[in-house]
């Protein structure tokens, strides 16, 4: 055989499962991570190259996944959401507490945040369930399936961890409404919601209300609660339609931004390339969710439709919640911009996903089979 | 693609009906997640283009601090340059309350890293109680090296404690210039709120200390300067990050006096522990060489705030160390005034100076007997001896004779009664007695009917006269320089740091008063009697240079200090002050001085030494030492 035609076999073969449409957006998004954490880290070259680390990590994940069968995911579905929720329930008794929240959980020499898992591990139980019993989908089964999402839900709520269960309920309910939960059913749940809005809202811890309060004023505190939304208001106000320019953010660079390069590096972004540089990045996220809706839509079994669209969905929540959270229309929830922020954690999970996005879109020939 | 499965039918489960079902909820998802981004664009739109505006502003408003620069402050020389007060910089730890929660509790760790003694806490809670709390306050100063390396260390631990570095006000001379130089202290709401109506409020942006007292405060405009104001970009912190632009500060001037350090030592030294008041003057131009007043303070405690301890000992202290007897204290002038009366009788034409009076040692008038020291009198007394033995009778009779309205007419001229307008604030007026002066003064019209046996002691400058040491001094120097009068000044330039160029304050004479050159002479001739042959002799006893003086005694008439009862104290509180007042060179004087030295007890004994010192090393530049037992019993028939 030739060498040529070796290399390209060799190469065609290395490269069978990736999406290059889907990692071409992705690595755009991944180049203003790192252009973002070079300002807002003041300039920092441990940080970029940390994160590249971090980037470096996420990507082989998201290969392996790629390769690996969505029966694969089928199979470990249950016993993963299982020992997830069991995980859960250590945390709550044997958790460490951080800031006030038992989040973590101790597993011999680091830590673990089970609540992580469970943002992949309930929409692939949600999908694992509705694929097994796809036949004869009744009422019951979308009660069980609510009822298997609220469980995990709860427990994190306990926590407490509002962020991560309201984005928990997210991916589940997307399940639910993509495997086809009646609208009447989605309406009346929508109008209990507001009705028992009074009922959550004395069910919320302090600091809780406060962020919501916060949000509809945020002056009304502004050294306190009120500091964050204020301070990243001003920094996105302050870039304009073109910016301030890469590295010349004031609100950045003076400290004013908290959290500059995780939850709020959305704030650095806009305040140094102002309102075009939000249009690019609204841009390259639709291309993310565009390309994970269109294979998700091309998806051979509902399994893998259903939890396609659950991923693709989730990874606009983020997206949409962060950056509704820097300027000033959401409540400050520790929610990272997907592949932007700065952090291994989220940057695997999400990368996860689309790893099995792309073997959704690689592997129906197998499924075929 | 997906056409091709269904047509294939290779997932059975898969109708079509599903799959169309399913891709209208993801178009509906789609539909949602592009209106959601919608909604984003829109809000950034809003913030960025419409609003941007305003978040500029807010975003330069944040990282923008206007610092003002607060000018060095001028410092005091004396008329050879001996400094006087100066600045000297320093860190001090400073906090601000506003961003404490737990004051003690701070102040504890505080204590753990630099060293800070009861002393300290408790001037500090002082200083809180009277400052805004937004202003950052020292809790310590004169920060060692390794006080600072340790804080630096531990500065993470205590957000909103910083070292700062400051220029402090020291006054080197200590207490020896207290009361004339006086001292800065931080500002307080009163003051505050003067700069505010002044408009001066925004050039003491930043400066935390003004003039309380003396030519601190008298020349506050001249030494403050002029503040620069930085703009300074600031991290959220409110840390000083970079300068933008900086409008440096223009130094305050430096002021030059007429004070002579050494003078002002030989006069702190020569009263020895005595109390009392010395000013001198230069009578050719008012500029003031020496200005006393004992006992004084240490300027330096409050600088930066003075510890209640120390305050209240200042303050209840029975010697009264924060009176400014020279400026503010009024005292009888006791025979002092007679060489005045002297002039006036030449002036109005009721003496003629060889014209001798019998002095049998006391004077009747209506029913009452005025008493000479003198048991037995003088005998014959013409101006000249009158003068020089200080015969009380003389002047009984004078006063008698030229009435009250023609004394307070003629003493008003030399300054008697009115402010010198010495360039110090705080400065009394004293007492002329006139009968204007007690029709102002009284209520009821028994209590304003002069009567005329009032007048008799005014002639010997008892009764109600009443003027300060300043006043005497700047009517021994108008005396001295033959009625001309200057307005008695400490400074003698201010200095413009920048340019250098000085500014005089005024050689300007007052006014002149119209006297004959006969007259001036018999009374000045009789005042150097009074070295010579008189009352001074003993003290001037040996002078290679010829002075003129004039003692005096001021009766106690009662304990006015509310001070406890101490016998001993109380006792000593009621002897007479003793008073002196003199020239010298008597033809060409250069210095004319008034001294006051309270409760001496031995008649003017305490104050001609005291004087001759003063005289002996302005001429001579001969060295003081205090005024010894012996010199003062040498002394004790004079008066």
């Amino acid at each position: 055989m030739p060498i040529p035609r070796l290399v390209r076999r060799l190469s065609a073969t290395l490269t069978a499962h990736i999406d290059a449409q889907l990692l071409i957006a992705m690595l755009l998004l991944m180049g203003v991570s790192l252009l973002a954490i070079f300002s807002g880290s003041n300039q920092s070259v441990g940080r970029v190259s940390s994160q590249l680390v971090n980037i470096t990590v996420a990507l082989a994940v998201m290969y392996l996944f790629a390769y690996v069968s969505p029966n694969f995911l089928l199979r470990i579905a249950l016993p993963l959401y299982l020992s997830g929720v069991v995980l859960l329930i250590c945390v709550a008794l044997f958790g460490d507490i951080v800031n006030g929240a038992r989040r973590w959980l101790h597993v011999g020499v680091t830590r673990i945040q089970p609540s992580e898992i469970m943002k992949i591990a309930v929409p692939l139980m949600l999908a694992w369930y509705f694929d097994r019993y796809e036949a004869t989908l009744k009422l019951k089964n979308y009660l069980i399936a609510t009822a298997l999402l609220m469980l995990p839900v709860a427990l994190i709520v306990r926590q407490p961890d509002l962020g991560t269960a309201v984005l928990i309920v997210a991916a589940g309910g997307y399940v639910l409404f993509l495997a086809g939960l009646s609208w009447r059913i989605i309406i009346g749940l929508a109008v209990a919601g507001c009705a028992s809005l009074p009922l959550l809202w004395s069910a919320m811890h302090d600091y809780q209300r406060q962020r919501i309060l916060t949000l509809i004023d945020p002056t009304q505190d502004p050294l306190g609660s009120g500091y964050h939304t204020i301070q990243s208001t001003i920094a996105v106000g302050s870039g304009g339609f073109f910016g301030k320019g890469w590295l010349q953010g004031t609100q950045t660079h003076l400290d004013f931004i908290p959290e500059r390069t995780t939850d709020f590096i959305f704030a650095v972004f806009a305040e140094e390339f102002g309102l075009l540089g939000n249009m690019v990045l609204l841009f390259l996220f639709l291309l993310v969710i565009g390309r994970g809706m269109v294979i998700t839509a091309n998806a051979p079994t509902l399994f893998t439709r259903l939890f396609g669209g659950a991923l693709t969905l989730t990874f606009f929540t983020y997206a949409f919640v962060n950056m509704g959270m820097v300027s000033g229309i959401l409540p400050v929830v520790g929610v990272p911009l997907p592949l932007v922020s700065y952090g291994g954690t989220s940057l695997v999970t999400i990368c996860l996903g689309m790893g099995i996005l792309m073997s959704i879109q690689t592997h129906k020939k197998l499924v075929q089979s | 693609m997906s056409e091709l499965y269904i047509n294939q039918g290779i997932e059975l489960r898969n109708s079509q009906r599903e799959i169309h079902h399913f891709r209208l909820r993801l178009a509906v998802s789609s539909g949602l997640v592009v209106f959601m981004f919608f909604v984003l664009f829109l809000r950034f739109f809003y913030l960025q283009v419409i609003q941007h505006e305003h978040y500029s502003t807010l975003a330069e408003a944040n990282r923008i601090s206007i610092a003002p620069i607060v000018p060095n402050r001028g410092i005091i020389v004396d008329r050879h340059g001996v400094v006087l007060a100066h600045n000297y910089s320093a860190y001090t730890l400073e906090i601000t309350p506003s961003k404490i929660d737990d004051m003690d509790e701070l102040i504890d760790r505080l204590a753990g890293v630099v060293e800070i003694t009861p002393r300290d806490r408790r001037r500090f809670k002082k200083l809180l109680e009277e400052s805004k709390s937004f202003e950052s306050l020292p809790i310590r100063n004169r920060l060692s090296d390794e006080e600072i390396a340790r804080f630096a260390a531990n500065r993470y631990r205590f957000p909103g404690v910083d070292i700062n570095a400051r220029l402090f006000r020291q006054y080197p001379q200590g207490e020896l210039f207290s009361h004339v130089v006086g001292h800065i202290g931080r500002i307080n709401q009163r003051e505050l709120e003067q700069l505010e109506t002044d408009g001066n409020d925004t050039n003491y942006r930043g400066t935390e200390y003004i003039g309380k007292v003396g030519l601190e405060q008298s020349y506050e405009k001249y030494l403050h300067g002029t503040t620069g104001v930085a703009e300074v970009e600031v991290d959220a912190g409110g840390r000083a990050v970079r300068t933008l632009s900086r409008t440096p500060p223009v130094s305050g001037n430096n002021i030059v006096l007429n004070l002579d350090a050494g003078l002002q030592e030989t006069v702190y030294r020569a009263f020895g522990d005595f109390r009392g008041a010395l000013v001198a003057i230069d009578p050719t131009n008012g500029g003031v060489l020496a200005f006393v007043s004992k006992p004084g303070f240490d300027p330096n405690l409050f600088v930066d705030g003075i510890d209640p301890q120390n305050w209240k000992d200042l303050n209840e202290s029975i010697d009264r160390p924060m009176v400014n007897r020279a400026l503010a204290g009024t005292y009888p002038p006791g025979s002092t005034f007679k060489p005045f009366m002297a002039l006036a009788a030449l002036t109005y034409g009721k003496r003629r100076p060889e014209q001798a009076i019998h002095d049998p040692g006391f004077y009747n008038f209506g029913n009452h007997v005025f008493r000479d020291d003198k048991v037995g009198g003088h005998g014959g007394v013409d101006m000249y001896k009158s003068i020089v033995v200080s015969c009380d009778t003389y002047y009984y009779m004078l006063a008698n004779d030229l009435g009250i309205d023609n004394i307070a007419n003629f003493m008003q001229l030399f300054g008697f009664g009115s402010r010198s307008g010495i360039d110090l604030t705080g400065e009394s007026a004293g007492i002329l007695p006139s009968q204007a002066w007690k029709r102002r003064r009284f209520r009821t019209p028994e209590q304003q009917k002069w009567y005329a046996g009032e007048t008799i002691s005014i002639g010997i400058g008892q009764g109600y006269n009443s003027y300060t040491p300043l006043q005497l001094a700047q009517a021994i120097a108008t005396l001295a320089n033959d009625g001309v009068m200057y307005r008695p000044h400490v400074v003698n330039f201010i200095e413009d740091i920048v340019t250098r160029k000085r500014s005089m304050v005024e050689p300007q004479p007052l006014r002149s008063i119209e006297l004959k050159p006969e007259h001036l002479k018999t009374v000045k001739d009789a005042l150097i009697g009074v070295n010579v042959e008189g009352t001074g002799a003993r003290a001037f006893a040996g002078a290679s240079y010829v002075s003129a003086g004039k003692t005096g005694t001021a009766q106690v008439i009662a304990i006015k200090q509310g001070e406890k009862y101490v016998a001993s104290r109380v006792a000593e509180r009621h002897r007479d002050h003793a008073l002196f007042v003199a020239y010298a060179p008597a033809d060409a004087p250069k210095i004319a001085v008034a001294v006051l030295v309270e409760n001496a007890g031995f008649g003017a004994a305490a104050a001609a030494p005291i004087v001759r010192k003063v005289l002996d090393y302005y001429l001579l530049g001969k060295k003081a030492t205090p005024v010894t037992t012996e010199e003062l019993n040498a002394n004790t028939t004079a008066r």
